[in-house]
């Protein structure tokens, strides 16, 4: 609406090679990476010190004051996969720009895939190929955990281009509303699925349980578990393998950050006229933002599905989307580095950090000044919905700020143009 | 870019608008007694939702925000008057029937104003600043609010539901073959019929009320104008909470109702904003009773129904069909934003 003031300087420069030095990589945009050694030892220090957590996690524990708030093992698995989640919301939401408010969507049709692919749900058919942990005997669909996950992600991204294709092209808050609409009614469809024409397809309110474990049968060649169900470091194992898919996941994600597609969705968030105006195709482009946030969400859906060995509708409800969404703002949209974080602490808090830390304070604050308990778990959604609010007003760029991002924000580059490009 | 629309795709409304008119005119024929008391009910779930969407378009409107929390505030508002109202005035089933009317209006005045307060205050305190950052973070930020109100209903009022259903009688006003319409139906559009009326006159006929539309149209030159934009916006927001907090009261005196009711209607509310063409005061209605009909056919009705189940897919259908197919739904112009 209103124009950029004269003395500011030009909202979209020309990018030269030398003119964003990003230090470390990790706001470059060019092809030209430039690797410090210091951030690349950092991040090897950082991984080699998460596979190595559930050895010192008991240590941790055992420290006085401080002990209670650390996660446990099987608390880290959840916190990973809603880290992957967030991440995968993040190329959506934070590379191209499109609010999503549906991607709870996503999250339940990989869950979904898990339950039909992996469970005894269908026990009209008996298939296996490749399930481990249990009896070949068992009626239903039994494929490998590891070929479900990718399935999972297939089918989410198909379901992810079908939704997308009618819906990118309205722009903005319009869009937020239909993936919104969505993501109610998948839920809706899944709990009212238990008897479609006759067909059992969700097993309604009840959901699906159980489903299969992940593990490497006899290829493990003993020194892999053979199930992680049967696994005597079964938490263990869930997490190593929730690690190694959320860092495949920022891999691909900052790989895809840097790669051509990922330069068009920035233009795209940028400036959407301009963006075109340059050849990008809109829609294309922001479908594959669309269908690769999808399959990322689809793959942690299916896994954490196994995880919990169960797939509920319950778990599938609005609130899950603006927590991603939460986790997304809070690190700094565009950021994968903050979402991380973001997602990290978020999850942490909603596993058990909140509890925890209302158990505490009950103790020492609320129970001897005014006699009563608060439950501070039950208030989460406002505690996050504060978040939001929060960082929107006060420092919208997140807490780990990508600096391509900070810089558009500081420089007024959105200037309505951002979202809401007249035309296209 | 003014797009064509493809013929598939303007068939296939049709072809959605024609099985509808089949569905309903065999529902018609099948029961016709049904059909019209499922019709009243439809009615009233219009009336309540025509009060809410009008918050929505009011906001819309003038900010071109979707105000998430309008909502949670519907639902907050429903409670506080069920504090007033049962709590604080003692009106029970037993009340004389003069001693219920002037409670319920005493409380129904003293519930708008103060919810007309809180609506301007969530504008001031957390929409105002964001007023020219990307509409991303005000929309987000109302995403962000609506879970602070919810969050202070669900402080207050614990997760039991709420209700004051039983104070108007539900006794039949009149019987006739089959069809009979009720006390409480009659009451729900007393209430809302004069409100409309109200704020029509307010749009049209008042200075503010100009002011309201001239910033709607173009904020910059409004402001140009001498138009003190800030309280325009105030007095819309204003606007909006005493509308929705009518609409609370009713609710309440129909239906039961929680922290959480406001989520679920004020995304129906919204979708007959949208459905009549956001921004439009007449429309907002207009997709109201269209959605209440909808709905409460959809619960009521017998010959090939999806029933209850499905009726926020249903409702959600429409509003991404809507969206895709009309973006500038049954009344509005044509905006950029859906084109």
């Amino acid at each position: 609406m209103s124009s950029i003031p004269a003395d500011q300087p030009p909202a979209r420069r020309a990018h030269p090679a030398g003119d964003d030095g990003a230090g470390g990589g990790s706001g470059g945009i060019g092809r030209r990476r430039v690797f410090n050694p210091l951030n690349v030892l950092l991040v090897l220090g950082l991984t080699a010190a998460a596979f190595l957590y559930p050895y010192y996690n008991e240590a941790l524990q055992a420290i006085p004051l401080i002990g209670d708030f650390v996660p446990g093992v099987g608390a880290m698995v959840v916190m990973l996969v809603f880290t992957m989640m967030a991440v995968g919301l993040n190329i959506v939401v934070g590379y191209a720009g499109l609010l999503d408010l549906g991607y709870v969507a996503f999250y339940a049709a990989g869950a979904y895939m898990a339950a039909w692919f992996a469970s005894q749900q269908f026990e009209q058919w008996r298939f296996h190929f490749g399930a481990v942990g249990i009896s070949p005997e068992l009626p239903g669909i039994h494929l490998s955990i590891w070929i479900v996950l990718i399935l999972a992600g297939i089918f989410t991204t198909v379901v992810g281009i079908l939704i997308g294709l009618p819906t990118l092209r309205l722009r903005g808050d319009y869009l937020a509303i239909v993936t919104l609409g969505f993501g109610e009614i998948i839920p809706q469809f899944v709990r009212n699925g238990d008897n479609i024409f006759g067909f059992d397809l969700t097993h309604g309110t009840f959901g699906i349980s159980p489903i299969d474990s992940p593990g490497f049968g006899a290829l493990g060649g003993g020194l892999l578990p053979e199930s992680y169900q049967t696994s005597f470091e079964r938490q263990s194992w869930f997490f190593w393998t929730a690690l190694v898919l959320l860092l495949i996941t920022i891999f691909c994600s900052v790989q895809l950050r840097d790669s051509r597609l990922g330069r068009a969705w920035i233009a795209i968030r940028e400036d959407e006229t301009a963006a075109a105006a340059m050849g990008i195709p809109l829609m294309r482009t922001k479908t594959w933002s669309y269908a690769i946030g999808a399959f990322f969400g689809g793959v942690a859906g299916a896994f954490y599905a196994s995880f919990k060995s169960g797939a509920f509708p319950a778990d599938f409800y609005f609130n899950i989307s603006i927590f991603l969404l939460c986790m997304v703002i809070l690190g700094g949209m565009g950021s994968v580095w903050g979402v991380i974080v973001g997602g990290m602490v978020l999850g942490y808090l909603n596993v058990e950090g909140l509890s925890t830390i209302g158990t505490k304070l009950n103790e020492a604050f609320f129970d001897p000044v005014f006699g009563k308990q608060i439950e501070v778990a039950k208030y989460q959604f406002g505690i996050y919905g504060a978040i939001s609010v929060r960082m929107m007003l006060f420092r919208p760029v997140g807490l780990i700020p990508e600096r391509r991002r900070r810089r558009e924000l500081e420089e007024g580059v959105h200037d309505e143009s951002l979202y809401d490009a007249s035309s296209h | 870019m003014n797009r064509r629309r493809p013929g598939f795709v303007s068939a296939l409304g049709l072809a959605l608008v024609v099985l509808l008119v089949i569905w309903l005119v065999g529902n018609f024929v099948n029961s016709p007694s049904e059909f019209v008391n499922v019709l009243f009910i439809g009615l009233n779930y219009g009336a309540v939702y025509g009060l809410v969407a009008l918050g929505y378009t009011i906001i819309y409107g003038i900010l071109q925000l979707i105000n998430f929390a309008h909502g949670d505030v519907f639902a907050l508002s429903g409670l506080v008057s069920w504090t007033l109202l049962v709590s604080w005035l003692g009106i029970t089933e037993d009340s004389a029937m003069l001693v219920t009317v002037a409670g319920i209006l005493i409380t129904l005045v003293v519930a708008m104003a103060f919810f007309a307060a809180v609506n301007a205050g969530i504008e001031f305190v957390a929409y105002r600043r964001l007023r020219s950052a990307p509409r991303l973070a005000a929309l987000i930020t109302a995403v962000g609010v609506s879970f602070i109100v919810q969050n202070v209903a669900l402080a207050i009022y614990d997760v039991d539901f709420r209700s004051a259903t039983g104070l108007i009688p539900r006794t039949d006003i009149f019987v006739a073959g089959g069809v009979s319409y009720q006390w409480n139906k009659l009451f729900v559009l007393l209430v809302t019929v004069p409100v409309l009326i109200l704020l029509t006159w307010f749009v049209r006929a008042t200075r503010q009320g100009k002011a309201m539309r001239a910033t709607a149209q173009d904020r910059d030159a409004a402001a140009m104008m001498g138009i003190n934009v800030n309280r325009t916006i105030s007095i819309s927001f204003a606007l909006a909470g005493a509308l929705a907090a009518s609409a609370g009261l009713l609710y309440l005196l129909s239906f039961n109702m929680r922290y959480d009711t406001g989520f679920e209607l004020g995304l129906i509310a919204f979708t007959a904003a949208v459905l009549g063409g956001i921004g439009n005061l007449t429309g907002a209605l207009l997709g109201a009773f269209t959605i209440g009909l909808i709905q409460a056919f959809n619960e009521g009705l017998t010959w090939y129904t999806p029933g209850s189940d499905w009726t926020r897919s249903i409702v959600f259908g429409i509003l991404i069909a809507i969206l895709v197919f009309r973006p500038e739904g049954l009344l509005g112009e044509r905006t950029p934003e859906g084109a």
